[in-house]
């Protein structure tokens, strides 16, 4: 290990003292494992194509670990090592063992992990600089390693500078902590997916937001004991994260998720500010910009605003909602069946209802024996459906349903008028055409899956009500719609044999 | 129950309300089924079906009509039948109410309960028991194929080693059921179709079926179906001389002529004048479906076909439906036994007549000796009321030109004002901060816009594998803790060694899943 040795001259600025030496090596590793990342992610555009992508990720990974174990800033490597065996071990375990109907739920837990690293990393880099600085008032000659040796030769505006990263990154993951676990709780069904607010509501936010503000000057400015402001700092950020989250409803959680998945490459890249890494700037940028293209995918397809989702609940309605006329007709199985074997193609949109009665093995049966006669069976994935991001996509492909016959919403829309028949799953407000007919609508806008223009819609559903968000879906009434009731796991069991 | 069909007394009806198929259906209601001896000889059903299916059969109408609780038929009762019928009974046929007073009070009389085939009301529920609409079904169908026969020509057009021939046109005016009928026929027959109606929002249903909608600008309130239950209402004098103008344009050009428009409780509108007859081509057939209620055009004979002077065909017959009497006996049966599925809910064989029910209670017209013609309007309305669409405005080409410079200046003034306040902010930012920091902003916006570009480009699918892969690769906080963990404090090496352990499950935890799920996509 290199070991630096600081001279003991206060006079002399600590710039100007001895520069660090860097190993070439380390920073060319870092370069190639950005470059690495950067096409790991840009591999996702194709199925095929991604397959590669993810041993990119691994390779970058471990040659960015495998250069800070061996460049000049690391110390103790052997514990670093068992560490992460020990952290292996236990994700390979979690990562074989999840079901994908959890998926939500891994990646909320995942995301609440670097969050605290985050914050950890956060309280070392103020713990050190205390350390640094108390030992170099002290006029002892020190040697100095790994992050320890870069903080000593920053210059008081740097050390500044590095205040603000060390709150801001603090702040950040450890909203992204509590954020996360909440949302796990409520993905995981271990809390009430209810949106909840403690009176006072988001003025309770604000004004801890404003705490935050005023204790990050304090701390920059070195008044008192700046340990105890961070704890205050983290503590509030933790109640921010816990709130914030508490407050939004279970089918809003994919703009959660991709939002706190967003907050954690930003407290990745503040921490890489504070450490001076450039590695970790250029992972948490990418990150925190992927998470946040993400939410905006996912407040269009929803036509809210970012603002407006993360505050919770919908906005007020700007007058009566239409009139629903007409009632809605049950169907049986033979019914149902009997259309799909006279149809030629068929649509099937699945939504969280499909997730939640574990449907995909049975749907993708279906579609195999619909398929070998010969139809055309695609299915239309809406933005928002399920709970994360391309949760449907997962789902159906662990049932193995092949994904080129899997559409996204803007794909597939203008082939309802010429389909037979659409088989609608457990979703209701991503096919309600109130959002186009109804000015009224509190969905009024957004986009939605056109499924009324097929000339036969089958919904599975478990009974009558309306979907999260409360509203009345008239496609339910409509003259083509026939209603498919009970578990969608037992319907689509039973519309199997009859299927010729 | 005990339910019969009894052989049809009016010359040239083929048809029979129970067909051997149909009765399987109705002893699962828990009905027995009898006929009348050869009621279904004309349209291909012998005795013998019948007894295989477990009819009963019986030899006279008198001995059917004492053997049975429900007696059904097509066309409306004679007086002779109603008066063998006896208090209890049920009887179930066409019966026209409106025109038939006198047979609705014989039935009153004889304290029978008459169902109305053509009373039911057009409700969604009530779709698959609309003899109405099955047997206009037939109808245009069997109009298309009338008029080929009496055409010299092919429908269809083709170019042959012998020559070319050009393919018939074919004009369809009024796009009920019937009409729709007539215009898929005539379409898959190879034709080239136009269809004219009065309600513009059919307009949408006949492109649907291939045909041209022939359209009339007029500036009146267009005609909403869904007032009359769908039904066509009379129009005004000035609409009527607006369409006929259209109608004596296009008669010269037409082959053959449908016409199918009816107005519910009015004599048939002529709409195909002597002077547009006069102006089409020999050899042109036009078939009248409004033939029983007076005819759409002027020269039409109820019953007959005939020629007129100018050698256009006028066929008249009144009797599509029973000239395919196999065809529409199998459906008229499915009517019915609709019907009796309704008044049978529980399928125990008992006939509960619910008067609350819409469809019993608007197609009943006598129950427990009172006429109960006309209905009270059903609780559900037919069709939705139609909303007033907007009409999208068409742009000139210079409104959109100037559309899109004004979108594009909108572009370009919010991009170099985002551009202007970035550099204001980097500027303060370099102004204050120190130069190590704006070394790592640099590479930190830098890595913000690779992001944007590479993430944009990620499929939606695969949304939820990005979302496991950035979580692993955010691990990448790791490296902070590792150049912490060797701290000369143990405070230190304590929280960068759990950083480490956490950073480590994420590591291994994000890519092993994400390799799970994409081994996962599979091509088909």
């Amino acid at each position: 290990m290199e070991q630096v040795v600081v001279i003991s001259d206060p006079a002399v600025p600590a710039h100007l003292m001895a520069a660090l030496p860097e190993f070439g090596f380390t920073t060319a590793a870092y370069v190639v494992a950005a470059v690495l990342f950067i096409l790991s992610l840009g591999g996702l555009s194709g199925q095929e194509s991604a397959k590669r992508a993810v041993w990119y990720g691994i390779a970058g990974m471990t040659l960015a670990v495998v250069a800070t174990l061996l460049g000049p800033g690391s110390g103790n490597w052997l514990l670093s090592l068992v560490m992460i065996a020990i952290g292996g071990a236990i994700g390979w375990v979690v990562a074989k063992r999840v079901q994908m109907t959890e998926m939500p739920q891994l990646v909320a837990a995942m995301h609440s992990l670097v969050g605290l690293a985050a914050v950890f990393v956060g309280f070392n880099a103020q713990f050190e600089l205390g350390r640094v600085t108390r030992l170099l008032r002290n006029n002892a000659a020190q040697t100095f390693e790994g992050f320890a040796a870069v903080l000593a030769h920053k210059t008081p505006p740097e050390i500044a500078m590095l205040k603000i990263e060390v709150a801001l990154g603090i702040f950040i993951g450890a909203v992204t902590f509590t954020g996360s676990v909440v949302a796990y709780g409520k993905l995981a069904g271990k809390i009430d997916g209810k949106p909840r607010k403690l009176p006072g509501g988001h003025l309770l936010n604000a004004g801890a937001l404003a705490l935050v503000v005023l204790f990050t000057i304090l701390y920059c400015a070195g008044v008192g004991p700046g340990t105890f402001w961070l704890l205050l700092i983290t503590a509030l950020a933790f109640f921010i994260g816990w709130h914030l989250i508490m407050g939004i409803g279970g089918a809003d959680m994919p703009v959660v998720v991709s939002m706190l998945n967003s907050y954690s490459g930003w407290a990745a890249a503040m921490i890489g500010f504070t450490l001076g890494n450039d590695l970790l700037i250029v992972v948490g940028a990418l990150v925190g910009s992927s998470g946040a293209i993400l939410s905006y995918i996912m407040c269009k397809a929803m036509n809210r605003n970012f603002v407006s989702v993360i505050l919770g609940g919908f906005g007020g309605t700007t007058g009566p909602a239409a009139e629903i006329e007409g009632e809605q007709i049950a169907i049986d199985a033979e019914g149902v069946a009997a259309a799909l074997n006279e149809a030629d193609s068929v649509i099937i949109v699945p939504g969280y209802g499909m997730a939640v009665a574990q449907a995909q093995g049975p749907v993708s049966e279906l579609t195999r024996k619909l398929r070998a006669a010969g139809k055309e069976v695609r299915f239309a994935i809406h933005p928002v459906a399920g709970r994360l991001p391309g949760h449907m996509n997962v789902l159906l492909a662990e049932a193995k349903v092949p994904y080129d016959i899997v559409m996204e919403m803007d794909e597939i829309n203008e082939d309802f008028p010429n389909t037979d028949v659409v088989i609608v799953i457990g979703s209701n407000d991503i096919v309600n055409p109130a959002a186009q007919e109804d000015p009224n609508s509190p969905i009024a806008g957004m986009p939605v899956l056109e499924v009324w223009k097929a000339k036969n819609v089958f919904v599975s559903k478990r009974g009558q009500g309306t979907g999260y968000s409360g509203i009345e879906n008239p496609l339910f009434y409509k003259e083509n719609t026939r209603m498919f009731y009970g578990d969608a796991k037992d319907s689509v069991n039973a519309l199997l044999p009859l299927i010729e | 129950m005990k339910i019969g069909a009894l052989k049809e007394s009016q010359d040239g009806e083929a048809r029979v309300a129970i067909t051997p198929s149909t009765t399987a259906h109705l002893k699962k209601l828990g009905h027995e089924v009898h006929i009348e001896t050869g009621a279904g000889a004309r349209a291909g059903f012998s005795d013998a079906d019948y007894e295989a299916a477990g009819v009963i059969i019986h030899p006279t109408p008198k001995a059917l009509t004492e053997a049975v609780d429900v007696v059904v038929k097509v066309r409306p009762p004679e007086d002779a039948e109603i008066k063998r019928m006896h208090e209890g009974q049920t009887l179930i046929s066409y019966f026209y109410p409106a025109q038939n007073a006198a047979l609705l009070e014989a039935a009153r009389v004889q304290g029978v309960t008459a169902i109305a085939m053509d009373m039911v009301p057009r409700i969604s529920r009530a779709q698959k028991m609309d003899a109405l609409s099955s047997m206009a079904n037939i109808a245009g169908y069997r109009a298309v194929i009338e008029a080929a026969n009496n055409f010299g020509r092919f429908f269809t057009g083709q170019v042959t080693a012998a020559g070319k021939v050009p393919p018939a046109k074919v004009l369809v005016v009024g796009a009920g059921v019937a009409g729709l009928a007539a215009i898929g026929t005539a379409v898959s027959l190879g034709a080239q179709v136009y269809a004219f109606d009065v309600r513009p929002e059919v307009a949408e249903q006949i492109e649907s079926m291939g045909a041209e909608f022939v359209f009339l600008e007029f500036d009146e309130p267009a005609q909403d179906g869904a007032a009359t239950g769908g039904y066509a209402a009379p129009s005004s004098p000035e609409f009527r001389e607006k369409q006929l103008a259209k109608f004596r344009e296009l008669a010269p050009q037409m082959d053959i002529v449908i016409t199918t428009a009816l107005i519910p409780g009015r004599d048939a509108p002529i709409l195909w004048t002597k002077d547009m007859i006069e102006a089409m081509k020999p050899g042109s057939v036009i078939v009248d479906l409004a033939a029983e209620k007076g005819g759409n055009a002027e020269l039409t004979q109820p019953d007959e076909k005939i020629v007129t002077e100018n050698g256009v065909t006028i066929i008249g017959y009144t009797d599509f439906p029973s000239r395919m009497a196999t065809q529409s006996s199998e459906l008229y049966g499915n009517n019915i036994r609709h019907f009796l599925t309704d008044l049978t809910p529980a399928k125990d064989g008992k006939i509960v007549q619910n008067m609350e029910d819409d469809v019993i209670r608007g197609a009943t017209v006598t129950h427990d000796g009172d006429i109960t013609y006309p209905p009270p309007p059903p609780k559900i309305a037919a069709i939705a009321a139609q909303k007033p669409k907007e009409k999208k405005k068409e742009l000139t080409p210079e409104e959109r030109r100037a559309a899109e410079v004004a979108a594009f200046k909108a572009q370009t003034r919010s991009q170099v004002t985002l551009l202007a306040a970035g550099a204001v902010v980097m500027l303060l930012v370099g102004l204050f901060a120190p130069a190590s920091f704006l070394s790592h902003f640099i590479v930190f916006v830098l890595a913000v816009f690779v992001g944007f570009q590479v993430i944009w480009n990620v499929s939606h699918s695969l949304h939820t594998p990005l979302m496991a892969i950035t979580n692993a690769i955010s691990s990448i906080i790791i490296v902070g803790a590792l150049m912490q963990i060797g701290s000369g404090s143990w405070l230190v090496v304590l929280l960068a060694m759990l950083a480490v352990l956490m950073a480590g499950i994420n590591i291994f935890g994000g890519f092993l899943v994400t390799r799970r799920m994409l081994a996962m996509f599979q091509k088909s």
